[in-house]
């Protein structure tokens, strides 16, 4: 006869790659130990392989025609549904980013700030193609109209800010239709982790929002070089070299390029350029008559 | 078939110098090192100028002045930079014959092109940026919004002028100032555009022609006093480009190359669609972007089609670009025949059935004749690679949707044509083809107010309408 432990062992989860709306392990196995900012152990999350990245790419191209072909109506109600999530999660989420070093009361702001970053994206999902787009007056008997359309898929290198940071660069690439691989930041990727399990209990198609984890350097350049990516956003690349090596590298298909500017303030206004980077012009044209 | 006789346009209005020098800052300069090349008219292989191949020293020089300028320029008030485009718009319409002519004698293209499509429309582009000179902050990008600097400007030899308007009204409109690089086959154009600045009293260093080849737009390329490249032309340029531009923090634009798919279904007004498909692949002798290179045609009208096609081809008219009767001018250059020549032969060697009309060509000059393929398959060359030239290749289809897997099975994603009676088909079909133009029961038409750009390998950044400021602006 055994004594019951008076102190329960927690069950801890495990933290996984986020891909086609499912959670694998990295296929090469490989995992990293991730600690809290003192340094004492928080879990071994999953070390992403370039095998990862591709599987990645192919799922996110495979859910870009329901994405993109989705009304801008659905987009906007699935980024409420996901700030909806996210805000069930407070807590969670604050106590991940204690882990992460981040002080408990600005952790709080930063939570409540990821949520209504999401809120105000979802509510451009139907309003940026009126600011974007424009009725072309031409010289003769032609209909012409411009409308915004999504560039593809869409690689995200993340920025180190867990959440805020994370929330504020994949929201504005999904919201217009188009899907993303998103390389979580390095240091502390566990609410990216987290977010993920948000996203999968949002109506998010799987496939739409794919998060790796693991070493910016090394995902980084798969991506920036892989022929069906349309664009990379290398917002969280913070050396100076490797955001160049990314930049060439993207040149092969001449992807569309948001370069790092370092030192972006989370909390501020985004304005509409992390939409408008992701998105192509389309001018269809028609003779008018009888 | 009626008889034409000979209808040839005057070239008495075009006073071509024996030799031309580099525009910088006003004034006609020598280079520094570099060497006299001619210039030629490929209907006809006559040496009609020459010009100087500008140096990295020149490219230097260049863009000091333009760098001395935009002070000055950048401060204008909008409502002057217009009056100065406004100038510039109707001296073009005031010497578009002679603009026409030139163009046509350096190009190779008609002159009924050149003289009804490019000029008007290169006045017209002038006339529609000059007017946003001074409305730049009801254009959606803040209430100020501020120029670039020192803008590169690359162009091609296909529409010299009119890619010279492309590129220089709107940043002259958005109060940059210019370094632009024609191309070597077709310098004359732009060097008479400079006497056109110098005629409208431009402020001097403001536009910069710089002429010559690949070293020269590189030297503009990697020179790192220059703020912004745009660029039109190949997509194998335009992916070097990118890559040195990486990590400079140079803003980018790029128009490169296509494959359109021109996609005819059985519903099709049948006669609308061959004067489609024929203004779509064989308009400027195919040397056009956007051209429809890639005819796709419903299986159940393909025969019908094809046979109106041909004979529609019968009666198209090749030869003396000058002449007004002339439908197929010259190709630009021998090095572009070349590779139209390479990819044809290409099309026979893997499969492909080729069929021109009879069709007598010149015995001087760089020519090739209106050309179709069928029995091409997605796999061909002929289907994948740019011809540039006056090259159609025929691909069937069964269903809407197989229509649209086969249109964007490209790398390019430029433009788009649709013909058919139903509205709602048009747009559907418009909603899923990945490409920045799609014209719908009509091909190839341009317009200073109607954004044009193309997606994935066709390049990035739009030119033309509001859209076009973007580009020029520091947003």
């Amino acid at each position: 006869m055994s004594k019951t432990d008076p102190v329960r062992l927690a069950v801890r989860k495990t933290y996984k790659l986020y891909i086609g709306g499912a959670f694998p392990r990295s296929e090469s196995g490989r995992s990293y130990p991730v600690t809290s900012s003192k340094g004492d152990f928080l879990a071994n999350a999953a070390k992403a392989s370039r095998k990862d990245a591709r599987d990645a790419v192919s799922a996110a191209r495979r859910a870009f025609p329901g994405w993109s072909g989705a009304t801008p109506y659905n987009r906007g109600q699935i980024l409420y549904r996901v700030a909806e999530m996210l805000e069930g999660r407070r807590a969670q989420f604050v106590a991940e980013l204690v882990d992460a070093g981040t002080g408990r009361a600005e952790a709080g702001r930063n939570v409540d700030a990821a949520v209504d970053r999401l809120v105000w994206y979802a509510g451009w999902s139907d309003k940026i193609t009126s600011i974007v787009g424009a009725a072309n007056p031409v010289a003769g008997p032609y209909f012409n109209l411009s409308t915004p359309e999504p560039t593809g898929v869409v690689a995200v290198v993340a920025p180190e800010d867990p959440l805020l940071g994370l929330v504020s660069v994949v929201a504005p690439v999904i919201v217009t239709g188009n899907t993303c691989v998103v390389v979580a930041g390095e240091r502390a990727p566990l609410p990216a982790v987290t977010l993920a399990e948000v996203l999968a209990t949002s109506d998010l198609p799987g496939g739409v929002v794919n998060i790796l984890t693991g070493s910016t350097a090394e995902i980084a350049p798969w991506l920036a070089s892989h022929m069906d990516v349309n664009a990379i956003d290398l917002t969280g690349v913070t050396d100076a070299e490797l955001a160049v090596a990314c930049e060439e590298a993207a040149a092969e298909n001449l992807k569309r390029v948001l370069r790092p500017t370092g030192g972006t303030d989370w909390s501020a206004d985004p304005g509409t350029r992390r939409m408008t980077t992701f998105l192509e012009t389309k001018t269809v044209w028609h003779p008018t008559g009888v | 078939m009626f008889e034409y006789a000979p209808a040839p346009e005057s070239r008495a209005v075009v006073d071509i110098r024996p030799s031309y020098r580099l525009f910088v800052g006003g004034e006609w300069t020598d280079s520094q090192g570099g060497t006299a090349h001619k210039t030629v008219n490929p209907a006809s292989e006559e040496a009609l100028s020459e010009v100087v191949w500008a140096t990295e020293a020149d490219v230097d020089r260049a863009v000091g002045a333009a760098r001395k300028a935009f002070g000055v320029w950048s401060a204008l008030p909008g409502s002057e930079r217009a009056k100065y485009l406004f100038r510039i718009a109707r001296i073009i319409q005031e010497r578009s014959r002679e603009l026409a002519v030139l163009e046509t004698l350096d190009n190779g293209k008609p002159i009924r092109e050149s003289r009804d499509v490019d000029l008007p429309l290169v006045a017209a582009h002038f006339f529609y940026y000059a007017g946003w000179a001074d409305k730049l902050g009801h254009a959606g990008y803040g209430p100020d919004p501020r120029p670039l600097g020192v803008a590169g400007q690359i162009i091609p030899w296909n529409f010299p002028l009119l890619m010279l308007a492309w590129k220089i009204a709107p940043a002259l409109a958005c109060g940059n100032t210019v370094v632009l690089k024609p191309a070597e086959t077709t310098p004359l154009t732009a060097l008479l555009f400079a006497e056109i600045c110098q005629q409208a009293d431009l402020p001097p260093g403001v536009v910069n022609i710089v002429t010559g080849a690949g070293e020269t737009g590189a030297a503009l390329v990697n020179h790192p006093d220059v703020n912004k490249i745009a660029f039109t032309g190949s997509t194998e340029v335009g992916r070097q480009i990118a890559r040195s531009v990486a990590g400079s923090g140079k803003r980018l634009t790029l128009e490169l190359g296509g494959k359109a798919a021109n996609i005819v279904f059985d519903d099709a007004a049948l006669d609308q669609a061959v004067e489609g498909v024929v203004n779509g692949i064989f308009f400027n002798q195919g040397h056009v972007c956007c051209a429809g290179s890639r005819l796709l045609v419903q299986e159940s009208v393909a025969e019908e089609l094809l046979e109106a096609l041909k004979r529609r081809l019968t009666t198209l008219r090749l030869g003396d670009p000058l002449d007004k009767n002339t439908d197929i001018g010259a190709i630009n250059s021998a090095a572009q025949l070349a590779k139209i020549r390479e990819l044809s032969e290409a099309g026979e060697a893997e499969g492909a059935e080729r069929w021109s009309p009879a069709c007598p060509l010149p015995e001087r000059g760089y020519w090739f004749p209106p050309t179709i393929f069928t029995g091409v398959a997605q796999s061909h060359r002929i289907a994948r690679e740019e011809v540039f030239g006056p090259v159609l290749s025929v691909l069937t289809f069964r269903t809407p949707a197989e229509a649209v897997e086969k249109a964007n099975n490209t790398p390019y994603g430029l433009s788009a044509g649709v013909w058919t009676e139903k509205g709602s088909r048009i747009l559907w079909m418009a909603d899923r083809l990945r490409a920045g133009v799609v014209w719908a029961n009509t091909f190839n038409r341009f317009d200073p107010t109607s954004p044009f750009g193309g997606y994935k390998e066709s390049g990035y950044g739009r030119e033309g309408g509001r859209h076009g400021l973007e580009a020029y602006l520091d947003v």
